[in-house]
């Protein structure tokens, strides 16, 4: 069953606070992961990873650069879906 | 008319590391001294990769150079000269000599002509690939004692303005003898390659490409850093769980797990991926060695033994990964 992309944004703030320990109620839609959570190439390929695995999504390695903000990686694993 | 029949070789059951020998770079490069050109710091490269310093070989050593030290000690610590080895197995991405190979030129120095001796190319895995081939040579017959050995000048192939993997890469050399043993030594190599991924880590530029075009200049290496980590944590780590099933062992009965020293972060993830329990001694070289491809995992297990964190018998998980792509696995007995 498809997640609501409120479920996603929850599930992303729980996936970011488990692997940088900032609080998950800091994971806003208008966050960037680089610029405002201080989240680097690599640990975005984990939160990447982990959240394939959480809403059963592929998410291709070139597509990554363009999730700039947290609202990015809600509508993209939202569409994906489908 | 009746046909002779042939014979075939068969050999021991059992084959183990009988010796293993390391030589580093003589320099030691710090963060400060590459991070310039790379518009970067000591900071940033710590926090992303664990390296603190690398070791780097002088303009005057060679490739050969680091191998012929590094196996030296091998034969040493396994009581055996060059003359007792059958074969020489030499895995190196930056031997710069089409032919003849890097191989017979060491098996020369170190006295072990006429051994059979041949290079291959397979990056960072080069060293697990060669135990799987030295394994399976000894077993079949077709050699007694085998020297393997993982040897790379990087520094011969780095661009000092790439950011993506020049500042990981140091020079050394790691040596193993393999041979015949009365137990299990070597567990089962589980090993492939991806070839569909060969952009991921490669060579900017080829050699007749850089003929046509002079003005190219030396190629180096790059990686797409991001890819490569994914695929190092989450596609290796159950090769490596493989490779301890292939051998009957579990997680918590190893002594040491010795990944490629490719990047800390690479490590760490593994081990959670591997549910590694806190009782088995971790290989963290790179922190001062830095990434030397096929020479990293015998350098690592060299440091660990030099620690005290591992002995003679003890299980250790080792895997190579990386340019190909490519990887390999085995669980061994240390020597």
């Amino acid at each position: 069953m498809a997640h609501s992309e409120q479920e996603i944004l929850a599930g992303l703030a729980e996936i970011v606070n488990e692997e940088t320990g900032l609080p998950a109620d800091s994971v806003l839609p208008e966050k960037s992961f680089t610029d405002d959570l201080d989240i680097d190439s690599l640990a975005m390929m984990t939160i990447v990873t982990l959240a394939e695995e959480k809403f059963g999504v592929t998410i291709p390695d070139s597509e990554v650069k363009n999730l700039v903000t947290v609202a990015d990686a809600v509508s993209f694993i939202a569409g994906a879906q489908a | 008319m009746t046909r002779t029949t042939l014979t075939q070789a068969s050999g021991p059951a059992f084959t183990r590391i009988l010796g293993l020998g390391a030589a580093r770079g003589e320099l030691t490069v710090t963060n400060d001294d590459i991070a310039g050109p790379i518009d970067s710091s000591d900071e940033w490269i710590r926090q992303r990769t664990g390296i603190v310093t690398r070791r780097r070989a002088a303009e005057g050593t060679g490739v050969l150079d680091l191998a012929e030290t590094a196996a030296r000690s091998a034969l040493e610590n396994a009581g055996l000269t060059g003359a007792d080895l059958d074969a020489v197995v030499f895995s190196t991405v930056t031997y710069f000599n089409q032919t003849p190979s890097a191989a017979v030129v060491l098996a020369d120095r170190i006295g072990a002509t006429p051994a059979a001796a041949w290079d291959i190319s397979a990056a960072c895995a080069g060293y697990c690939y060669a135990i799987g081939q030295a394994d399976a040579l000894v077993r079949a017959g077709s050699a007694r004692h085998v020297l393997v050995i993982g040897a790379e000048k990087m520094s011969d192939i780095i661009d000092p303005t790439d950011r993506s993997i020049s500042f990981l890469l140091g020079d050394g050399a790691g040596a193993v003898v393999i041979g015949p043993s009365d137990t299990p030594g070597i567990g089962p190599t589980v090993w492939g390659s991806d070839g569909s991924r060969a952009h991921d880590i490669r060579q900017t530029h080829s050699w007749l490409e850089l003929r046509e075009d002079p003005s190219l200049g030396w190629p180096t290496l790059r990686q797409e850093g991001p890819s490569v980590f994914k695929w190092a944590v989450w596609q290796m780590a159950p090769v490596a769980q493989q490779a301890l099933d292939a051998a009957g062992v579990r997680a918590d009965q190893i002594d040491a797990f010795i990944p490629h020293q490719a990047n800390q972060r690479i490590i760490d993830q593994m081990i959670k991926q591997l549910g590694l329990p806190e009782s088995v001694a971790v290989a963290r070289d790179i922190a001062d060695t830095g990434n030397t491809s096929s020479a990293s995992i015998p350098l690592a297990t060299e440091r660990l033994y030099r620690e005290g964190l591992v002995h003679s018998g003890d299980l250790a998980l080792q895997i190579g990964f990386g340019a190909g792509l490519v990887y390999a696995a085995q669980v061994i007995v240390l020597p």
